[in-house]
């Protein structure tokens, strides 16, 4: 064992001759078996579901570039390859943070009060469509989706009544929120304010990554260059106000969910991440003042290693450039830190229950990754929101994981695994090379707009599609081991139009009821401070919110400052 | 005789969906199989993508819906089609779509429903055979 270890520092070893002999014989006898064909339809590759290549077996020679202090080091230690905490999960668990959200406020109340009753430790809100994309459930654009994909949210008073009986002082919350990203945020601080928490104590993450939405989720209203504007002034606020709230979360999961590989989502989020940081730094802030609270959010796919590589390669290429490239001094300003959900567009329609299995899957290659927080999927999220039932299971196999597999007990277990060395630091290349890239255009806005995002992820997604047809790719039930006469047997979760009709009437009556000179005031002054880069839209927002403004009235007013976002439609 | 135009189709998004990963593979794959695709973009109305369609002279439409208002868009588009008199327009959809919706969508006159897992070969056969058969019956 002692021999492995090069006395230098690096990680891979000076071969004996007699290892070297082992290697010719493994060499040779794999030789003779490649030559006969792989069956087909077998499941097996030699690439990574992102094409990344892969060897039959690694060893000594693929690390040997790697230097143990300068790329991997300790848990907790620069470059945080192995985990940004000393103890990891020896010392806390991960948050288990089912993102939840569905029909009007108070259905959705009723399931968070589950969920805490069964173990969840923090929200998790999802919006529907609707709020999301800054209308009002009564607008007509709104017209079929009002409480489908998430919670409705019009105003303040639903947000009061989505956490009535909650302890929004003790308990931490995440928005998945990003073009009205403020707004919510306001909603939240005027709700925590109306029920006597000070803002101060308030605690949680706001996705705000506006960037893949114009990348990957298209959840946008404004154009690039004032959406993050409006999230800079986010982030100063908070600075100031609201120490315990993580300003951003940076989000590769969308951009993976929309079909891109895991090197893009890896790439591409982290270029988000940085272009936060620029602007931030170029408003005149102190990288040290924001950068502890930026945290990101991941996909875990299918394909395991690959994850788990994807993850520690995140954290080694945040913390060296935000080190040596924005000059960060703080260690906390060098973590990152990240949520991970099991990826939707891994589980198949087909045989659900089997998505059980992936997500179980997917979920441990997030904690064997070093996740901070951790959503896993229902088995029925690709057919409807799920039910209580399932998202019961889910919340289980998290439990499964974190208190019967062990797989907690030992810090970054696969840390010196040649093949896992070897492919994060892949990975790190790879993203490298993308960097580069999306310099070459400017950064990352210029590169939305020559559609260079949209363009990589729509040929990967084509051709994982192909390789799939091509039965290059397996999918259990779906182009092998098929059933025919399994049909969704599964209950699914049903929002009735009344529900619609119920928001609708619920925001008329909001809007009959204030003091309508009041809201025309703070919408006023909400719009000159949007068309005055040194003021700060967060303070209006709060006063709108507590106004009784409507999303979609505040939204019509910043509108009528910065513009609609318009997309060129490529594929 | 098959006549000499490519077949003509138009995939669309309607609503606030802004899941375009189908419906951007869908549009690739009918192009690769030698069809003249039009994209319509994200957060199309139901009268927009009907005039699309007929401006383009269009034999399909396919529409993509993930975001669970398949049945009210759905309907919308088939009411505009059959206001604008352009019912033998090819309509046919996919996305996260429940069964028992999927089978009442296609009471109320959708061609064909795909659900996620459909092969890209049977979405391609279907879309050649029916808007063939439309190109025949409207030349």
């Amino acid at each position: 064992m002692a021999k492995m270890i090069d006395r230098a520092s690096g990680l891979g070893a000076q071969p004996s001759p007699e290892f070297e002999e082992q290697r010719t014989r493994w060499e040779r006898r794999w030789a003779s078996r490649a030559a006969r064909r792989r069956e087909p339809g077998s499941g097996a590759t030699d690439r990574t579901i992102s094409d990344l290549p892969l060897k039959p077996v690694y060893g000594p020679e693929d690390v040997a570039h790697l230097d143990l202090a300068r790329d991997l080091g300790f848990p907790g230690e620069f470059p945080y390859t192995r985990g940004i905490h000393s103890g990891m999960y020896r010392d806390r668990l991960w948050t288990m943070r089912q993102f939840s959200g569905f029909g009007n406020a108070k259905q959705t109340n009723e399931r968070y009060h589950f969920l805490l009753s069964q173990g969840q430790t923090g929200l998790s809100v999802a919006f529907d469509m609707p709020t999301l994309m800054g209308y009002d459930s009564d607008a007509r654009q709104a017209r079929g989706e009002v409480g489908r994909c998430g919670v409705a949210i019009d105003s303040m008073r639903d947000m009061q009544v989505l956490f009535d009986g909650i302890d929004l002082g003790q308990i931490t919350t995440s928005m998945t929120i990003n073009g009205p990203a403020a707004i919510a945020l306001a909603e939240y601080v005027a709700t925590a304010e109306s029920k006597g928490i000070p803002r101060a104590k308030l605690g949680g993450t706001l996705q705000a990554d506006i960037l893949k939405e114009y990348i990957a989720q298209k959840e946008w209203i404004f154009p690039p260059r004032p959406h993050v504007r409006i999230i800079v002034d986010m982030m100063k606020f908070c600075t100031a106000e609201m120490p315990r709230w993580n300003t951003i979360s940076i989000s590769g999961y969308h951009i993976r969910e929309a079909g891109s590989t895991a090197v893009q989502e890896l790439a591409f989020t982290l270029a988000d991440g940085f272009a936060y940081v620029e602007a931030a730094m170029k408003a005149g802030m102190d990288v040290d003042t924001f950068a502890p609270r930026l945290s990101f959010f991941f996909n875990s796919h299918i394909d395991f290693f690959e994850e788990i590589c994807k993850f520690r390669a995140a954290r080694r290429i945040y913390a060296r450039r935000m080190r040596d490239k924005y000059g960060a001094k703080n260690p906390q300003s060098w973590t990152l830190r990240f949520h991970t959900q099991t990826a939707g567009c891994s589980a198949t329609a087909q045989q659900p229950e089997n998505n059980i299995v992936r997500v179980a899957y997917e979920a441990m290659a997030g904690v064997l990754g070093g996740t901070q927080s951790l959503h896993t999927n229902s088995m029925d999220e690709v057919l409807a929101l799920p039910t209580e039932k399932n998202v019961e299971i889910a919340l289980r196999t998290q439990q499964v994981l974190a208190y019967e597999t062990n797989v907690t007990n030992v810090i970054d277990p696969l840390g010196g695994s040649y093949f896992v060395e070897a492919l994060t630091d892949e990975m790190e290349k790879q993203a490298e090379d993308y960097f580069k890239r999306i310099e070459e255009y400017g950064g990352v806005i210029e590169a939305i707009e020559a559609g260079f995002f949209q363009h990589e992820i729509a040929d990967a997604s084509y051709s994982y599609q192909r390789s799939l047809e091509s039965k290059d790719r397996i999918i259990v039930g779906v182009n092998a081991f098929e059933k025919e006469e399994e049909r969704q047997e599964i209950d699914l979760l049903k929002i009735g139009e009344e529900i619609e009709r119920g928001q609708a009437r619920a925001v008329q009556e909001v809007r009959g009821s204030r003091d309508s000179a009041k809201v025309e005031t703070a919408l006023a002054v909400l719009k000159r401070a949007c068309a005055d880069e040194t003021r700060n839209v967060m303070p209006p927002l709060i006063d709108s919110v507590n106004a009784l403004a409507t999303e979609g009235e505040i939204v019509e007013a910043m509108v009528g400052v910065f513009g609609r976002y318009r997309e060129t439609a490529i594929f | 005789m098959p006549s000499a135009r490519p077949l003509r189709v138009i995939v669309a998004k309607a609503g606030l969906d802004g899941h375009d990963r189908g419906a951007k593979v869908i549009a690739r794959a009918l192009r690769d199989a030698g069809m003249e695709v039009i994209y319509t973009g994200l957060f199309q109305a139901p009268e927009q993508i009907v005039q699309t369609a007929i401006q383009e002279d269009a034999d399909g439409v396919g529409l993509s819906i993930l975001s669970g208002a398949h049945m009210t868009l759905f309907p919308d588009v088939l009411e505009q089609l059959k206001a604008q008199g352009a019912e033998d327009i090819v309509f046919f959809g996919g996305g996260t779509i429940p069964a028992d919706d999927a089978a009442e969508l296609k009471r109320l006159g959708v061609r064909e429903i795909f659900t996620p897992g459909a092969p890209l070969s049977q979405i391609i056969e279907f879309v050649q055979r029916e808007c063939g058969k439309r190109r025949e019956l409207v030349g």
